[in-house]
């Protein structure tokens, strides 16, 4: 390669603005993200691409179908039985060793960890990725406390460099471009500004890396199943770096959500088998590994936590959102996703999983999420567990408005629109007005702010007449000859 | 009242009700083909790993133009073939860093995925699998197993405190997809059949 610079130069836009506990306007980022066209072009494309890999993989599986009603059987029968489940996990890991910590949250848990690194007098941490620890803003808390905390994946590397969350549950840098990552790195690890090559980016974040690994005096890693029957913890990652987190320092710690329990090793495969093929279309992940006890030498714990997870289970609405195995998909096939950036939905969860189970932990921060969504339903056809994502987020809609948490706008817009639709002789007066309007209407007073559905897409084409005008004018003689 | 308690205590009061039985998992194998190694090179290819072939019969000749070309430590942990370093009683995880090709064998295989499955008793020490640049796999081709299933029938799982299926070298696609084999793990993975 001679060319090591793309010569690309369009600023990265950044996330959501966050203020406090007022409601994140996931709209305003997504219009600044779709105002980047390169970033937006790159991100769609690369997400779709994801998308379809997804799909040739599940043509060659046969049973595909099978192992979806199977994984969801699975998680609701595991999930209406957690505490016997989770008794023998806790059971049989210690059996196994291992040391087993509980947290209520996320408060909880980091400060377990923090006295488990005192203990120890460990000030330097490596980990992998976790959604987990991002709920609990770990590395913040730790950094407050004097522990250095290294991110080993090289996305999630990526993000911390940067200061910025992960956009995505699987691919955290995906909203960055290769001159995005040569800026970040250029800065913080001191690369050559000017080299955005790919493998030079990544070669240079692997060797700057593996000194802080090689040193380290903890590692951590999250998990994406835990089997009850054998105290087994498994780790899904394609970097190698969980294993090297996990077995280099003398001491692995590992954040685990109660929800990632299963009962059996014969339930494991038709997770394994679905979750790399959903995410990133690969028949498995490079690495999955199972820890069923520390090494020679070694120590293991632990920490399982709530963190809202059990008054989900008491949602009767939305609590097979525990479901969830953090594959993706869902995010690679959303549209609203794919134009708008992980970043704009300004919490922990991005994305159609995050339009439901971000409410969940704040109901006035998040009202507005459960809107963006067109309803397409995709979400809910690609989830690996069949988690009916579409009907939850509607099912947020009215919990929110009944709870009164939908915004002025909305709210005035729908109880119009509630009167129209409620009354026919309303909605068929007004109907032919209405088409012949937008028909006429100029540009810019459809194509305004107002109108966020108008913003990125076109209008339909609005009709000449409606169903019951062209009915009336051919059919409206001919109705007994039907009927009779 | 502990963490502990109060979490059980409040999956107790929000069980959702109904009834949610306990599927019993198939294994998926009513027509395996008779030899699994032509489907298992495929997909250890696709996943990027390589089938190490032996040449004028020697099976160890990739092996040895590798380090003919990578001048570092060979560090074996099988009988079939002598690395110029070993572990002693001593050695730490981190102590493997400088090695630069690894040589062991795999518990078994997997037809469907093309994984290669090793455990703590195999690699010795297990940081044997991710810090040299290289790793050489010997594996029985008798012990391929059909599919993950299957795979996870094997006592690997349920004996010592650490097993694995390594699918190919460490890689990411972390930076606009595009695919780099060598992430921060192994750069490459080659698998030599040999029965033992």
């Amino acid at each position: 390669m001679t060319e090591k610079a793309s010569g690309i130069t369009e600023p990265q836009p950044r996330g959501a603005v966050i203020r406090g506990n007022h409601p994140v306007d996931q709209s305003e980022a997504a219009g600044r993200f779709m105002a980047a066209p390169i970033h937006q072009k790159m991100h769609d494309a690369r997400l779709w691409d994801l998308r379809q890999k997804r799909d040739a993989e599940m043509h060659i599986i046969p049973e595909w179908e099978d192992l979806r009603q199977l994984a969801s059987d699975i998680k609701q029968h595991t999930l209406t039985h957690l505490d016997q489940y989770l008794e023998q996990f806790e059971t049989n890991a210690k059996v196994n060793g291992i040391h087993v910590h509980w947290a209520k949250d996320g408060q909880e848990h980091n400060s377990i960890v923090l006295e488990i690194l005192k203990k120890h007098g460990a000030k330097k941490l490596i980990k992998s990725k976790s959604m987990l620890t991002e709920e609990c803003d770990f590395r913040h808390s730790m950094a407050e406390n004097g522990i250095s905390v290294i991110e080993t994946d090289l996305g999630e590397r990526i993000q911390q460099l940067d200061g910025e969350m992960p956009s995505h549950v699987v691919v955290p840098a995906v909203h960055k471009l290769r001159s995005d990552v040569a800026q970040v790195f250029s800065k913080t690890l001191g690369t050559d500004p000017d080299n955005d090559d790919v493998h030079y980016l990544t070669e240079q974040q692997r060797e700057t890396t593996r000194p802080l690994i090689l040193d380290a005096d903890a590692g951590m890693t999250g998990c994406n199943f835990a089997v009850a029957e054998t105290g087994t913890v498994v780790v899904c990652t394609n970097e190698g770096n969980a294993d090297l987190s996990a077995n280099t320092p003398p001491l692995h710690i590992v954040s685990m959500g109660i929800e990632k329990v299963i009962p059996r090793l014969d339930d494991l495969p038709v997770f394994v088998r679905m979750l790399s093929r959903s995410a990133l279309g690969s028949p498995i992940t490079q690495y999955t590994s199972h820890f069923r006890g520390p090494r020679k030498g070694g120590e293991m714990h632990i920490v399982l936590v709530d963190n809202g997870r059990t008054t989900r289970l008491g949602m009767e609405k939305f609590w097979t959102s525990l479901k969830c195995i953090r594959c993706g998909a869902c995010m690679n096939t959303c549209p609203v996703f794919r134009r708008s950036g992980g970043l704009s939905y300004g919490a922990t969860y991005a994305g159609p999983i995050g339009l439901i189970l971000d409410p969940t932990f704040n109901k006035h921060k998040y009202r507005n999420l459960p809107f963006a969504s067109t309803m397409n339903g995709s979400c809910t056809n690609v989830c690996p567990v069949k988690i009916n994502i579409h009907e939850q987020i509607a099912d947020w809609r009215k919990e929110l408005a009944s709870v009164g948490e939908i915004p002025f706008a909305k709210k005035a817009m729908m109880k119009a629109a509630g009167e129209i639709l409620a009354s026919p002789k309303l909605y068929r007066a007004g109907l032919p007005l209405a088409n012949s309007t937008l028909r006429h209407l100029p540009r810019f007073m459809l194509y305004n702010r107002l109108n966020t559905w108008g913003r990125g897409r076109e209008m339909p084409h609005a009709p000449r007449e409606t169903f019951h005008q062209w009915y009336a004018r051919n059919r409206a003689g001919k109705k007994k000859d039907v009927s009779e | 009242m502990s963490s502990r308690d109060a979490i059980f205590e409040a999956i107790r009061r929000n069980r959702p009700a109904g009834d949610f039985p306990h599927p019993v998992v198939p294994l998926f194998d009513d027509a395996p083909p008779q030899d699994l190694r032509p489907q298992f090179i495929q997909t250890l290819q696709r996943m990027g790993g390589k089938l190490s072939e032996p040449r004028n019969g020697d099976p160890f000749a990739d092996l040895k133009d590798m380090q003919a070309q990578n001048p570092g430590k060979i560090l074996s942990v099988v009988p079939e073939f002598q690395g110029d370093t070993s572990l002693e009683d001593n050695t730490l995880p981190a102590d493997l860093a400088d090695v630069e090709i690894g040589v062991v064998r795999a518990a078994f295989g997997v037809a469907e995925t093309g994984s290669v499955c090793f455990t703590d008793r195999l690699l010795k020490i297990n940081t044997l699998g991710y810090l040299p640049q290289h790793l050489f796999v010997l594996l029985d081709p008798a012990k391929i197993v059909f599919n993950l299933h299957n795979a996870y029938k094997q006592p690997e799982f349920r004996e010592g405190h650490y097993a694995v299926f390594h699918t190919g070298p460490s890689a990411t696609a972390d930076i606009e997809g595009v695919l780099i084999r060598g992430a921060q793990g192994v750069r490459s993975l080659n698998v030599i059949f040999m029965p033992g």
